[in-house]
């Protein structure tokens, strides 16, 4: 049995299910990040010191990532635009590139949580070290979860594009959205735990 | 944008050739993508949880009627680690009453109300083919699943299952034994599955309604279902980052709720300190006020259809009361606080959220006079779900007024958490939602199964439940106003303030169980009726929305041909008309 409006526009909404479920769920996402910016604001303005992050933190390292992200970002809508132009090639390369970074993006990460636990800095050690973990580890997360689905459309999820490529379209539209989204609470973490 | 409109507009979608081959039972029963085999899937777990949540219960009520006596047989039964010799150890009462406040709330009320009947209810009232995203529905109920699977799992953990409350307040929460852990595990598996309810069902209220049913002409419930899952989509993650915040204190050694010099147990902790105890409160707050509209809305619309079909009447002033429901919604968000009056909050934060609690009981009247209003002058049919749905509107009603005084500082302070509280919260969930819930069994089955419940045995249900709930919760009203707080052990029988009301405590444990015998004539009814019960046809309740177009059961798919609607849902009696009821799906 289909769905309707799975692929085609509802006329009076002008919207297809996908693209009001990935917006309401990334409006639950703001709610999530939310609360543990909330929780950010609350532990730091009743700390009697707290830590400029530059002091712990790698600054030049972030920095990379920043640039690392934001590319992912510009491939994430390249890969879309291909194949609003039908170019599924072109898709393949750019959505391969989008993944990649996300790649990149983890594995400089790994370095920076290695040297801090090198260090003897973990989440137990003061309440900055503990939200910076919290923050950036369910970040980390949420960049994992894009990447497996990023993943899957660029590999067996694919297929779809030869039944159906509007449909195609539209989820790599939606996971694009995701995508922005982790990329814009990585550009809110940024500062808040680096730089301030 | 709008050439990418164009491409996804110009193919419609490629239809799949009709196939009727059967599905297997596994696809079919277990793992469908039906909503409505989903809806009862939820509907029965939450049944189950919710008698299981009740049963806990009843082994607490034995311990405050009759404080260290041994429980014959029962008692026998939990074992040694739990009662020695019969009799409840405290840390095993704490296991009671945290998880019978998490599995009432969370496995049973929210799945049975939401999981259950949006999930069969609303896309038929819409009358759509089904919700707009099938298998995220079944993952929905699976992670529900695995949540309660987890919770009950707790139970048999060393040190037991989570013993802070259904609140799991810091930082007693944080030392607990390691049956916390799997409460906040089993949230996490919970607050997903109700995110993704919350997605799909706003989608497809949104999507997937009929030709022609504009928002102004959706039943009231759909109106309910709408709201409530804008609230599970928005407030629950707080409660998950604060989950996690926990998890990270429990496992990790943070100190998010763990100020600086915490003494536990006489001694020192070697934590980093430096965390707040209230922010747990605030968040979980912030999820937990919301959750009491997620368990009263759907209750609410339960009651306004079966209100308007049984009094043959279009309800009363619909259009104020689809208004009241959006602005509960909103102001469900700014109110948390009044939960928190003891806690030193400052007078100009504490006046905020009186004002805004004031404010919030306005639609709340609202609503529940124009349900009252709409009895009148009309000629109503004292059916079973009728009954209960009657029954719910006093109930709620005591349970609304007597939260008044616990939504101002001042008069907040002699009865926070006695209990007075416990009275007032159980008036407006136990005997008005649970009492819609079943409203909405009684009334929705013949949809279901094609089958009626019978009446007799439904009326024996209503009577016996309506004083049995009312036994249990008056006396607990008495016992507040005079101090008895609500997490003692012995019910306050070591205080001598408490003594001239401790025979309160009896009565209320004899109604409880007298409850449950009460509730043997729906078991044996709801599962005698699934295979006995007499035949209808699609629309026994001459009920005028669309779910009635639909076959009695409804097939996959729903509808035989596609509705459409051409009037407002309650059109009974209208003057002129051939039948006291003219249905929406009717040209």
């Amino acid at each position: 049995m289909d769905i309707p409006y799975t692929v085609e526009l509802r006329r009076d909404t002008g919207l297809n299910n996908g693209k009001i479920g990935i917006w309401l769920f990334l409006a639950s996402e703001v709610m999530l990040f939310g609360a543990l910016f909330a929780t950010y604001i609350l532990l730091r303005t009743g700390a009697q010191t707290w830590p400029r992050g530059d002091t712990i933190l790698n600054v030049p390292l972030a920095t990379f990532n920043t640039i690392v992200l934001i590319s992912s970002s510009v491939t994430m809508v390249m890969a879309w635009a291909s194949l609003m132009r039908g170019r599924f090639g072109t898709f393949r390369m750019y959505m391969g590139a989008t993944v990649l970074l996300g790649g990149v993006f983890l594995v400089v990460k790994y370095f920076e949580y290695s040297h801090k636990f090198h260090d003897g800095l973990f989440p137990s050690t003061n309440n900055f070290l503990a939200i910076y973990f919290t923050l950036t580890g369910l970040h980390m997360l949420h960049v994992m979860g894009g990447m497996a689905v990023n993943a899957y459309f660029w590999g067996p999820g694919a297929k779809l594009w030869k039944t159906d490529p509007a449909w195609f379209t539209n989820r790599v539209e939606n996971s694009g959205l995701f995508w922005h989204f982790v990329d814009l609470v990585w550009i809110f973490l940024f500062p808040t735990l680096y730089l301030l | 944008m709008s050439e990418h409109a164009a491409v996804a507009g110009a193919k419609p979608h490629v239809a799949h050739e009709a196939h009727h081959e059967e599905l297997g039972f596994w696809r079919k029963y277990v793992f469908s993508v039906d909503h409505k085999v989903i809806g009862i899937q939820y509907a029965v777990t939450g049944l189950l949880f919710l008698f299981f949540g009740f049963s806990l219960m009843m082994l607490m009520r034995w311990q405050l009627a009759y404080p260290g006596a041994a429980l014959p047989l029962v008692g026998r039964i939990l074992g040694e680690s739990r009662m020695p010799g019969g009799t409840m150890l405290p840390e095993f009462y704490n296991e009671l009453g945290a998880m019978h406040g998490t599995i009432m709330v969370f496995l049973g009320v929210v799945p049975l109300a939401v999981g259950g009947f949006g999930n069969f209810v609303l896309p038929l009232q819409i009358g759509a083919p089904d919700m707009a995203f099938p298998r995220l529905n079944m993952l929905s109920y699976w992670s529900f699943f695995l949540g309660g699977v987890t919770m009950l799992a707790s139970f048999f953990v060393p040190g037991g299952a989570a013993q802070s409350g259904w609140t799991s307040y810091t930082p007693l929460s944080v030392y607990a034994s390691s049956g916390q852990t799997w409460w906040l595990i089993g949230m996490v598996f919970l607050i997903t599955s109700s995110l993704l309810g919350a997605v799909n069902f706003i989608t497809t209220t949104i999507q997937l309604r009929a030709k022609g049913l504009t928002f102004m002409r959706f039943p009231f419930f759909v109106w309910a279902q709408f709201v409530t899952a804008f609230l599970l989509l928005l407030a629950f993650p707080p409660l998950e980052a604060a989950a996690v915040l926990q998890l990270m204190d429990r496992v990790a050694g943070t100190s998010f709720f763990l100020p600086t010099g915490l003494v536990v147990s006489g001694q020192a902790l070697t934590n980093a300190g430096g965390g707040n105890t209230l922010l747990w409160q605030h968040l979980f707050w912030f999820l937990a006020h919301p959750e009491v509209y997620v368990l009263i809305l759907p209750a609410m619309g339960i009651v306004a259809e079966i209100v308007a079909n049984n009094t043959r009447k279009p309800l009363w002033g619909y259009r104020s009361m689809v208004y009241s429901l959006v602005f509960l919604g909103f102001m469900s968000f700014i109110v948390w606080a009044h939960h928190m009056f003891m806690t030193g909050m400052g007078t100009a934060m504490a006046a905020f959220f009186q004002t805004t609690t004031m404010i919030i009981s306005i639609p709340s009247v609202v609503i529940l006079t124009a349900l009252i209003i709409s009895l009148w002058g009309g000629s109503i049919r004292f059916n079973t779900p009728m009954l209960f749905a009657l029954g719910f509107l006093p109930m709620f009603g005591i349970g609304g007024l007597t939260g008044l005084p616990l939504g101002l500082n001042v008069a907040d302070i002699p009865l926070h958490d006695t209990y007075y509280v416990i009275g007032h919260f159980h008036y407006v969930v136990a005997p008005g939602t649970i009492f819609a819930l079943f409203a909405g069994v009684y009334f929705w089955f013949p949809k279901a199964t094609g089958r009626r419940m019978n009446e007799t045995l439904g009326v024996i249900h209503f009577i016996g439940s309506f004083i049995c709930m009312n036994v249990i919760f008056m006396p607990m009203f008495f016992l507040g106003m005079a101090g008895v707080s609500r997490r003692l052990y012995d019910g306050g029988a070591a205080y001598d303030f408490a003594q001239p009301v401790l025979h309160l405590n009896v009565i209320s444990s004899w109604g409880a169980w007298m409850l449950a015998l009460f509730q043997l004539p729906f078991i044996f009814n709801f599962f005698w009726s699934i295979w006995k019960g007499a035949r209808t046809e699609e629309n026994p309740w001459q009920a005028t929305t669309l779910e009635w177009a639909a076959p009695s059961p409804p097939p996959h798919g729903n509808f035989v041909q596609v509705p459409q609607a051409y009037r407002g849902p309650y059109e009974y009696s209208v003057p002129g008309a051939a039948k006291d009821f003219v249905p929406q799906y009717e040209a």
